[in-house]
């Protein structure tokens, strides 16, 4: 069962890597990123089950809280071009 | 008893996940657009996360084991529509539209128009005694 889910997750994971290595657009990757991270999330779950490890599961809860935190940062920084603080004069130009 | 309803729930779960974790993947890889592709890529962060994890739940039976993974559950529950979100949200503001097709163009054509033509429709072709009066009142408000 759990082999069955850990190549089916594996296998996911290629066919996300292919969409983010070969995404036309910048969004397209991040996009493929993110979806990378949940797959991997699940992955390292299955595998702590995999290997009777349960203690897995922090390094995958560790890995969800990276993940969302790196794509609302990748996507801030392209938005502003700056990860810290942003600069007022940005949106209200634009806007 | 018991435990052999739970390992064929746990089953079915963890290979439903499993199975739309692929199918999540094969969308994101295979879709023309990159909208369609938004919509691909969120079965397998709703659907797989939560098919997978409950079924592992199962498996793992009450106890610290669970917990983390109703944690993790909830973690990525919230935060994969959220980033998903964020994704499209950014992707509109920078410029990217979905792509009209000829037939959805002349729709919202279509659609545009009702909303002018009613309007001007019903003032000159029901009475002219309305039109009438209604031009000189704009004229004297004018």
């Amino acid at each position: 069962m759990f082999e069955l889910a850990s190549i089916a997750l594996f296998i996911a994971m290629i066919l996300v890597l292919v969409r983010l290595f070969s995404g036309p657009t910048l969004y397209d990757r991040v996009l493929a990123l993110n979806s990378f991270g949940t797959h991997t999330v699940l992955f390292i779950g299955v595998l702590g089950f995999l290997s009777g490890r349960p203690d897995f599961l922090d390094i995958a809860l560790l890995y969800a809280l990276i993940n969302f935190v790196g794509t609302i940062a990748i996507l801030k920084f392209f938005r502003y071009r700056a990860i810290g603080d942003v600069r007022r004069e940005t949106p209200e130009a634009e806007g | 008893m018991m435990d052999t309803i739970v390992n064929i729930v746990s089953w079915i779960l963890i290979v439903s996940g499993s199975f739309f974790a692929i199918v999540g993947a094969v969308g994101t890889l295979r879709f023309p657009d990159f909208w369609s592709r938004l919509h691909a890529a969120s079965i397998s962060d709703s659907a797989g996360v939560i098919l997978l994890l409950v079924g592992m739940m199962l498996q793992a039976g009450p106890g610290l084991i669970a917990v983390k993974l109703l944690i993790i559950l909830a973690f990525l529950f919230i935060t994969g529509p959220t980033s998903t979100h964020a994704v499209a949200n950014a992707a509109f503001v920078s410029g990217l539209r979905p792509r009209q097709l000829p037939s959805a163009k002349t729709g919202t054509n279509s659609d545009i128009d009702p909303d002018t033509k009613p309007d001007t429709k019903p003032d000159t072709g029901a009475d002219p005694a309305l039109d009438s009066e209604n031009q000189p009142t704009k004229g004297d408000a004018s």
